[in-house]
């Protein structure tokens, strides 16, 4: 895919990559709908209630209901809403969700860009939607979406530091940041070679931040259903709701599949014997863990309170993330020099 | 500086967690609370004036919606009442079924409390396991007077119903199953760092102020006063029963959540001991006169519920009907210290205080 990026631009590559492109989106999509599918089948198991089972068989098509129902409901705008920004707000939330999901290398053949800065890319994009979300809640005029908003600037903030300098350590290790790269340099028949071991309190902060990033309960403070009712997309309604809970769930995705590119070694097989299995499959496999453990946090926690959490991110998360910078670079000074 | 407006927010009536219909304004600066204005009223019903129209029997299902939650204590401050002032004899089954469906009521609104708090901070598991466990109980009162929410069940003089067979048996189950659940709760939720973090040293008040402020129950005994009516004026058969009031040190929120838990414990300790003892068989009705004509004159009674103390204060000159009904509920007096304690709390903690007190809006507004 990568190398027909440098060749000259023919009708039929302008044609492959377009229909890659579409490919690609409509697997995003299908997972975005089973995701949901998937979130709510298991909390619902861990809840003691059966989940969606009516909609289709074993409730397959429950998701394909509710998107459906969104796309159809009236579209409305509050009278005293700023309606431009509004109206910009879900788009903006939407679209870095897809964008940064191009870097992901899936195995060592199938991967959409092969970018020198793909983690850069992945974690600058990923901030703009904060900016949709803080958009969100100040456009719509409403007091419980703008506590929601600032919270959400507020959070984000505060987790996007130490969620950056967490992967330094990984950086640093793999000599790089091409995605690509980086789960080759992790290469080593075993599992003990994945960054999980030697990165495991970069691994640590990583995953916290990552939660709050992702708005996910212990970190769901600008939706905080018990006090703010529902945070920043209070007054949205129909399918500018749906595009919010998209990028949510799209951003799901696009941290289980860094966090297994980063940490899990990405295609790799946990053992030489192991090989046979198709990378593809230790890819899925791994991923479908990552997502399965947010579901699981979000069934076991309360949430956390705004003064806590910013606590937790600048005094705790900031300080440990980079001793493990630290520790990586004096380990890499000391014995691999 | 840079000129800051304070924020007026409207919490309810129509708010997720603001247990009903409850509504509060609060002035936020920030997201600190500079000023609360609690409005109640909009699930008032009239039931004290309504009574005054109506002959005691007919009074016992309106008393069943003031704390919908645990309908079974309010039945019986009515009736305790009633029964006071005619000097009535209730035969010792009756006492007993009445003794053990107030503490299974106990339990159970102390489950929704339990669920409903953690939904309130925020998560969503608790409140279905809470529930499944209040299903049981339910099902147990369902059995016994084929009602799950409202049971219209004391009467005065008695109850309506007698146990069917087995229900005795059903009940002395519930005792280990209920504790192995407890069990369960304790390691989910009561060590959670987050969860302690919410709730520790939040929503403070020491034991002059809650006495100040007429508080009653867990409310009260968070503080470290040890008043539980149950021990020190008791009521029905109490007395006959070993059983320990939990109290708190700091009056804090996790103080009020460990007494609540621990109340559980206790109850279900009343009940294994009732259970022991029922008797075989006899009356559930007392000789009761066809008309209930409380002599002319006042009474008034107080049990404890589970959210404290609630009262009934009967006038009567003499008629089928009551001259004054009036209730003291224990929602609605423990509700007037929220105000203080807001000023200075962050819109998080409102909701952590406001579950913390644990209101029945049918209750508070009556």
């Amino acid at each position: 895919m990568g190398a027909w990026l440098d060749e000259p631009l023919t009708w039929g590559d302008a044609l492959a990559v377009f229909l890659w492109a579409v490919l690609f989106l409509l697997i995003v999509l299908g997972f975005v709908t089973y995701a949901i599918y998937y979130e709510r089948k298991v909390i619902g198991w861990m809840q003691l209630r059966v989940g969606p089972n009516r909609v289709g068989p074993f409730g397959l098509l429950q998701t394909v209901a509710d998107i459906f129902k969104l796309l159809i409901k009236e579209d409305t705008i509050p009278r005293k809403a700023d309606r431009l920004l509004f109206v910009i707000a879900p788009a903006l939330a939407f679209i870095p969700a897809f964008s940064v999901l191009a870097v992901i290398p899936y195995t060592e053949k199938l991967y959409f860009a092969d970018l020198n800065v793909g983690l850069l890319y992945y974690v600058a994009l990923s901030g703009i939607t904060t900016l949709a979300i803080v958009l969100g809640g100040w456009a719509s005029n409403n007091k419980y979406a703008l506590l929601g908003g600032m919270r959400s600037a507020a959070q984000m903030i505060s987790y996007e530091v130490p969620l950056v300098i967490s992967v330094t350590g990984v950086i640093l290790l793999s000599g790089s940041l091409n995605l690509r790269d980086i789960v080759a340099a992790q290469d080593g028949g075993w599992f003990w070679n994945w960054n999980l071991f030697p990165q495991i309190i970069g691994f640590v902060v990583f995953i916290i931040a990552a939660v709050s990033e992702l708005n996910r309960t212990p970190f769901d403070l600008p939706e905080a259903e018990s006090e703010l009712v529902a945070g920043y997309h209070v007054e949205y309604s129909g399918f500018r709701f749906a595009f919010f809970m998209l990028a949510e769930y799209v951003y799901v995705y696009a941290i289980a599949a860094l966090t297994t590119v980063l940490f899990l070694g990405g295609w790799h097989a946990p053992a030489p014997f192991l090989d046979v299995v198709p990378g593809i499959l230790w890819f899925l496999l791994k991923f479908a863990f990552v997502v399965f453990s947010l579901f699981w946090i979000r069934a076991s926690f309360p949430r956390v309170r705004v003064d806590q959490l910013m606590s937790l991110g600048w005094k705790v998360l900031l300080p440990v993330a980079l001793l493990n910078v630290f520790l990586t670079a004096l380990y890499l000074e000391l014995f691999v020099k | 500086m840079i000129r800051t407006e304070e924020l007026l927010l409207n919490v309810g009536p129509q708010h997720p967690s603001t247990h009903g219909v409850f509504r509060i304004i609060v002035k936020l600066d920030g997201e600190v609370i500079t000023e609360a204005t609690p409005v109640m009223g909009y699930l008032h019903r009239g039931t004290e004036k309504i009574a005054e129209s109506l002959n005691f029997t007919q009074i016992i299902p309106y008393t069943d919606r003031m704390d919908y939650v645990s309908a079974m204590t309010n039945n019986y401050v009515l009736v305790h009442a009633v029964e006071t002032m005619m000097g009535l004899e209730v035969p010792i089954r009756a006492e007993f079924l009445r003794l053990i469906v107030m503490e299974l009521q106990r339990i159970a609104s102390h489950l929704v409390w339990w669920g409903t708090y953690l939904l309130d901070i925020g998560a969503m598991s608790p409140f279905l396991y809470a529930f499944r466990d209040r299903e049981t109980i339910v099902n147990l009162f369902n059995e016994l007077c084929g009602a799950r929410l409202t049971y219209n069940y004391m009467r005065v003089g008695g109850v309506k119903w007698d146990a069917p067979p087995g229900w005795i048996d059903m009940v002395r189950d519930f005792i280990p199953y209920m504790e192995k659940k407890l069990q369960e709760y304790d390691n989910l939720v009561s060590g959670n760092e987050i969860f302690l973090a919410r709730i520790r040293g939040v929503g403070r008040y020491d034991a002059a102020t809650a006495v100040d402020y007429g508080l009653s129950g867990a409310n009260l005994r968070c503080t470290g006063i040890k008043w539980d009516l149950r021990k020190d004026e008791p009521y029905s058969l109490y007395d006959r029963f070993e059983f320990d009031v939990p109290v708190g040190q700091n009056g804090d929120c996790y103080d009020r959540y460990r007494v609540r838990l621990e109340e559980i414990r206790q109850s279900l300790r009343i009940l294994g001991q009732a259970v022991e003892q029922f008797p075989e068989g006899g009356e559930t009705m007392g000789k009761v006169p066809r008309v209930i004509r409380p002599p002319a004159g006042e009474t008034y009674v107080r049990i404890e519920s589970p959210r404290g103390e609630i009262g009934c204060h009967i006038v009567s000159k003499g008629k089928a009907e009551p001259y004054r009904l009036k209730f003291r509920r224990p929602s609605f007096v423990n509700l007037q210290i929220l105000p203080k304690l807001l000023v200075g709390e962050t819109m998080t903690n409102l909701i952590t205080i406001l579950g913390g007190i644990d209101i029945v809006v049918g209750e508070v507004d009556c």
